[in-house]
């Protein structure tokens, strides 16, 4: 009885050095975003709110798509729509295309990891230069990120190093121009310098910048995009044709909601205040140009899912991941779907249920999730529910569904549960040699059940007749 | 007032004896309590495994045995937040009494009888384990995620065995890795989790980790045993009765 992702788990949990890292390194991001969490006595109330107008904005998406497209219109923007993902990549392709563009700055989008944007850009021979630091880190060592928002938290900073000196061309010519004493080679404000420099002349060279977005505001046709490092900016402000990609489930009414979601974004992901940077993008810069995709590729078909629309309100934050009790043990790369934990857990059956159930062992139950969620995605419940279609899927663990068809014989059976009970103390008498085998995965991680001479059901009857004495 | 007692499957096998303090202590406490002897489980382990349609059977044996009680009151947070909070959904259009007035232990003395003395004695560290539906489907405690008032029913109810020492390790709330069939589909997260809980039971320096659920124990327990790990697990009924 196992998964693709308990069998990645089991393996990643052998070095218990780097697995206690993991798990000690989110923890710490769980406990700042609780800090954060009770700073503000509103905070109970802003996910509310938050769930509310995202639940609002989905119900009467239609409309607001229509009221962004024609802001965003009004301001000198381009708005295209892509039914999925075949759409989305040709679109942008088209637009890179009628510029000539040779290379792109990109900042981090989940987005276009979802449609594969990177890898249908450069079979056209275009380069793409992600600019947030982790992503790049990443794209360097042909990773694939393993959290949503904190990329590249597990990669440590000696093989950062290494990649830099054999992957940066100009490597050497930049450390010559650090000018702080440093002992470590692999100094990490040294190697930041160095990942700035390189980036700078990425910018300066790439002929487009794109971004994601994390809202669109319909009432303005703005849309926010939200980094730590000013990579987006950075993106945007040196060439002069900026493609910005959305899903459609990115957008809020108005900035009265914008301000509900500025206020706990940072606190709920990363537990900061704010990030470091909020860029409001409203049109084109002279002489220069904007285009904004809207992307479905499957959400309209979620919204009509009773379900599981809540996955819709999610905007990405990664509270899910870092208090996800089995993420911390397990790590990105124990999931089958580039989103992990309890959030990637749901995207990915929706995306494809046929290809991705191996993740959906990988929840307890403890819906811890599902309290720190800012827009209260009932995470937990519709991983319950995915379990219980497993089996019409024709994915249900044949070991679990033996155990559950047992079970449920027994215990319909209330004579039949009494005398099992009954001899259920043999199985103490046995060699354990029987019982503690690899048959038996309790024993896996446990000693045997030891079961106790007389059940409470024959110790009740005795229990009555002492009262009446 | 009239007690169904639940006495859920896993306890009835395995720990009789916290099915034998929750009679003794309510009965101590003057209450009118039955147990219906053809009761078995809630359906629980099916649900969570995927297979609701072979609960549902279950959920629905469970309704008919004790719709005629006032409380139905069972001594495992979990399979009472199972009924309380899965039942309805199970048995949709259909009578459906019990799951409302199904309360945990602790819930029951704290939030009912409003207990506020106990004659028993209990000298000893313990170490509170808050389990996971306890806390975030009952309430028997503020989850830790949320900024709400802090409150621990539990721990009340500790405060009120004389000679104890209460104290909690540190992640209060975080999952031990039990999960009922995760355990085994996940063993080796699961295994894993456990022994970082119950690390951190040990390092309060408690002799005893106790909880209002037995399955949350049965696998602490398991794990460390397996792992040589010296801390005594014993079920929060069994403090509460503790000399009674």
């Amino acid at each position: 009885m196992s998964t693709r992702h308990s069998r990645a788990a089991e393996a990643y949990l052998k070095d218990d050095a780097v697995a206690s890292r993991h798990d000690q390194t989110f923890f710490a991001v769980r406990q700042k975003r609780d800090r954060m969490a009770a700073a503000l006595p509103e905070w109970e109330d802003l996910r509310e709110a938050a769930s509310q107008i995202k639940k609002h904005t989905a119900t009467h998406l239609a409309d607001y798509l229509e009221r962004f497209e024609r802001n965003a219109t009004r301001n000198g923007v381009s708005v295209h729509w892509a039914e999925d993902a075949d759409e989305y990549n040709r679109i942008v392709a088209d637009i890179l295309a009628a510029h000539n563009v040779r290379k792109v700055v990109k900042s981090k989008s989940m987005l276009t990891e979802e449609c594969h944007l990177n890898e249908n850009l450069e079979r056209q021979g275009i380069t793409v230069v992600e600019t947030d630091l982790g992503e790049r880190i990443l794209q360097m060592m042909k990773l694939a990120p393993s959290h949503i928002v904190m990329p590249a938290l597990h990669v440590h900073r000696e093989d950062i190093g290494a990649c830099f000196r054999r992957l940066i061309p100009d490597f050497d010519e930049i450390a010559r121009s650090y000018d702080r004493p440093h002992d470590d080679p692999n100094d990490p404000t040294f190697l930041t310098y160095v990942a700035r420099m390189h980036l700078r002349q990425q910018f300066a060279e790439a002929d487009a910048g794109m971004t994601g977005a994390n809202f669109g505001i319909a009432e303005t046709g703005d849309i926010v995009v939200c980094t730590n490092e000013g990579n987006a900016d950075m993106s945007t402000s040196l060439p002069r044709l900026h493609i910005v990609s959305m899903g459609i489930e990115k957008l809020i009414p108005d900035y009265a909601s914008m301000g509900v979601f500025q206020r706990f974004v940072a606190r709920s992901g990363t537990g900061q205040e704010t990030t470091v940077y909020t860029s409001h993008f409203r049109g084109p810069r002279p002489g220069g140009e904007m285009h904004i995709v809207l992307v479905d590729n499957g959400r309209s078909d979620i919204l009509g899912d009773p379900e599981h629309w809540q996955t819709l309100k999610c905007m990405r934050c990664g509270a899910c991941m870092n208090t996800c009790p089995v993420y911390r043990r397990s790590a990105g790369y124990s999931y089958t779907y580039f989103i992990p934990g309890p959030i990637g857990i749901n995207l990915g059956m929706l995306r494809d249920c046929h290809l991705y159930h191996d993740n959906l062992s990988a929840c307890s139950l403890c819906c811890s999730c599902d309290n720190v969620c800012p827009v209260k995605v009932d995470l937990s419940s519709q991983i319950y529910r995915w379990r219980q279609q497993l089996d019409d899927l024709g994915h249900a663990s044949r070991m679990k569904r033996l155990m559950s068809k047992g079970m449920a014989a027994l215990f319909n059976r209330p004579k039949l549960y009494t005398a099992t009970l009954r001899f259920a103390p043999l199985i103490n008498v046995l060699p354990s040699a029987l019982v503690s085998n690899r048959l038996n995965p309790w024993t896996y991680g446990h000693t045997m059940l030891k079961f106790p001479r007389k059940s409470f059901h024959e110790q009740w009857k005795q229990l009555k007749n002492e009262e009446k004495k | 007032m009239k007690i169904g007692l639940f006495v859920p499957c896993y306890v009835d096998a395995l720990y009789p004896e916290v099915g034998v303090s929750t009679w003794r202590l309510l009965r101590s406490l003057g209450l009118d309590v039955d147990y219906p002897e053809r009761q078995t489980c809630c359906g629980q382990p099916m649900g969570n495994a995927g297979f609701e349609r072979l609960a549902r059977p279950l959920a629905r044996r469970f309704d008919q045995l004790f719709a005629p009680y006032d409380y139905v009151v069972a001594p495992s947070a979990s399979c009472a937040a199972y009924v309380r909070c899965f039942h309805p959904d199970l048995l949709r259009g259909e009578a459906c009494e019990a799951a409302g007035k199904t309360l945990d232990l602790v819930e029951f003395l704290h939030d009912v009888l409003h207990v506020t003395s106990l004659p028993v004695r209990f000298p000893h560290k313990v170490s509170v384990h808050n389990s996971c539906h306890g806390v975030r489907e009952l309430g028997l405690s503020s989850p830790s995620e949320r900024n709400v008032p802090r409150y621990n029913k539990i721990i009340d109810l500790l405060r009120l065995v004389k000679g104890i020492e209460v104290c909690e390790p540190e992640r209060p709330d975080e999952c031990c890795g039990f999960g009922g069939m995760f355990a085994v589909e996940e063993q080796a997260v699961s295994a894993r989790m456990g022994l970082d809980k119950v690390r951190r039971h040990i390092a309060t320096g408690a002799e005893y980790v106790t909880g209002p659920d037995s399955s949350c124990l049965m696998h602490m327990q398991g794990v460390a045993q397996k792992q040589g790990l010296d801390i005594k697990f014993i079920h929060v009924a069994e403090i509460l009765t503790s000399g009674l």
